[in-house]
C-alpha cells in the first residue's frame, strides 16, 4: 500500500493509460476521447438550433459516465492514496516560477495561481478562462484532444492524428516558451 | 464508408451541396453518430450498463493523480524540456494502444456483446493544424488537457470548474463560426 502512494512512474502510467483504448472498444465499440464531452454538453444544454449541435447526444451519455469516473477516480487517489509530500519539479523551473511569485509547490496545479480570486486578475483571467476557451474550441476544431488524437488516433495509425498531435507540441512549446513569461509577469 | 448522402443529416440537404458537403465531411463525429451501424445496440441498454465506463474512469482517474499527470508543473516541464516524464507516459500509452489496436484488427476481437469492433478513418483537414496549434496554447496555459480538468476537480481544484464552463463556451462558439472557418 505504501508503495503506492508514491507518486507513479511513467511505465506503469503510460501502458495503463494505453489499455483505456481496448478496454473502452471491447466494453462496448467506443472510442477514447474526452474532449467530445464539451459538444455533448453544448448539445444537451444550449444547442441554439446550431446545426452542429443537432444530433443524438444521448446516444454519447457513456462519455459523461466515463469523465465522472475520472473526477471519482481522482478524489480516491486523494483520499487513500494520498502523498503528503510536496511535488518535486525541476530546480530549473522551480526558480523560472519564484520570480513570477510562484512558490507554492503543496498541489498538483499552482495554488497561486489556481483559486477564484485569480480569476479576478488580468494573469489568471487569461490563464484559466481564456485558456479553457482555447482548448474547448482548438480541440473541437482539430476534432480532438490528447486522447481521441494523440492517444486514439496514434493507436489506430491515423495521419491526421498525428498531424494534430504536432500541433498540440508547437502550440505548447510556444506557449510555455515564448508566451507564458509574458502572461505570468502580469 | 458508403454513399455520403445517405447519413447526411436532413437539414443539411436543404442546403446548398456544395458546403453542406464540405462541412459534413469534416466531421467525423456526427457522421459516425448518424451511421446506423454505431451504437444501435447499445441503445437498448438500461442507463445503469453505462457504469462499467465509470470504472474505467476511475482507474484513469487514479493513475492520472498517482503519476501527477494532472499537475501543471509537469505539463511545463514536458513543454520546457526539463523532464522525460510526460513523453514516457505518453509515449508508452501510445505503444501500449497501437499494440493493442493492432491485436484487436489481427484476431478480429469481438466486443463483449459479440459485435465486431469499428474503426472510423479520420481524414485530413486545415481544423487539425489550426485547431491543434489553438489547443496546444490552451493545454500549455491551463496545464491540463480535458481529461486532467476533472481529475483537478477532483483533487479539490475547484476552481477548474470554471476552466471548463470557459472550454465549453469555447466549443459553443466554434459551432456557432464552424461554417465559416477553413476547414
Amino acid at each position: 500500500m505504501e508503495i503506492l502512494k508514491h507518486p507513479w512512474p511513467w511505465y506503469v502510467a503510460g501502458p495503463i493509460i494505453g489499455l483505456i483504448v481496448p478496454a473502452l472498444l471491447i466494453l462496448g465499440n467506443k472510442h477514447f476521447g474526452i474532449s467530445g464531452n464539451f459538444r455533448h454538453a453544448c448539445a444537451a444544454c444550449f444547442p441554439a438550433g446550431i446545426r452542429y449541435f443537432k444530433y443524438e447526444w444521448k446516444k454519447e451519455i457513456w462519455n459523461f459516465f466515463f469523465v465522472g469516473g475520472i473526477l471519482a477516480g481522482a478524489v480516491i487517489a486523494v483520499s487513500m492514496l494520498n502523498n503528503p509530500a510536496p511535488i518535486v519539479v525541476n530546480p530549473k523551473l522551480e526558480a523560472e516560477l519564484a520570480a513570477y511569485g510562484i512558490n507554492d509547490f503543496s498541489s498538483m496545479v499552482p495554488r497561486q495561481l489556481f483559486n477564484f480570486e485569480s480569476l479576478f486578475t488580468l494573469r489568471g483571467f487569461i490563464m484559466l478562462v481564456l485558456g479553457g476557451f482555447l482548448i474547448g474550441f482548438g480541440t473541437r476544431y482539430a476534432g480532438g484532444c490528447t486522447s481521441g488524437h494523440s492517444i486514439t488516433g496514434l493507436s489506430d495509425l491515423q495521419f491526421p492524428s498525428l498531424v494534430a498531435t504536432i500541433c498540440f507540441m508547437i502550440g505548447g512549446f510556444t506557449m510555455s516558451n515564448l508566451l507564458l513569461p509574458y502572461i505570468l509577469s502580469l | 464508408m458508403d454513399n455520403f448522402e445517405t447519413y447526411m443529416p436532413t437539414e443539411l440537404k436543404s442546403t446548398p451541396v456544395g458546403i453542406a458537403k464540405e462541412i459534413a465531411e469534416t466531421d467525423f463525429e456526427v457522421r459516425s453518430l448518424d451511421t446506423i451501424c454505431l451504437n444501435e445496440s447499445e441503445k437498448q441498454h438500461p442507463l445503469w450498463y453505462n457504469l462499467k465506463y465509470s470504472m474505467v474512469g476511475i482507474i484513469f482517474g487514479i493513475v492520472f493523480v498517482k503519476a501527477e499527470i494532472i499537475s501543471w508543473f509537469r505539463i511545463q516541464e514536458m513543454f520546457k524540456l526539463q523532464s522525460f516524464h510526460m513523453y514516457g507516459v505518453i509515449g508508452t500509452a501510445v505503444l501500449t494502444g497501437m499494440l493493442s489496436v493492432a491485436l484487436i484488427k489481427k484476431f478480429n476481437i469481438k466486443t463483449i456483446y459479440g459485435e465486431p469492433i469499428l474503426f472510423r478513418a479520420k481524414k485530413f483537414n486545415k481544423g487539425q493544424v489550426i485547431g491543434g496549434l489553438m489547443f496546444g496554447l490552451g493545454w500549455a496555459m491551463t496545464g491540463a488537457c480535458p481529461g486532467p480538468l476533472f481529475a483537478q476537480i477532483g483533487i479539490g481544484a475547484f476552481v477548474v470548474f470554471v476552466i471548463i464552463l470557459s472550454a465549453i463556451a469555447g466549443t459553443w462558439t466554434y459551432g456557432f463560426f464552424r461554417e465559416r472557418l477553413p476547414h
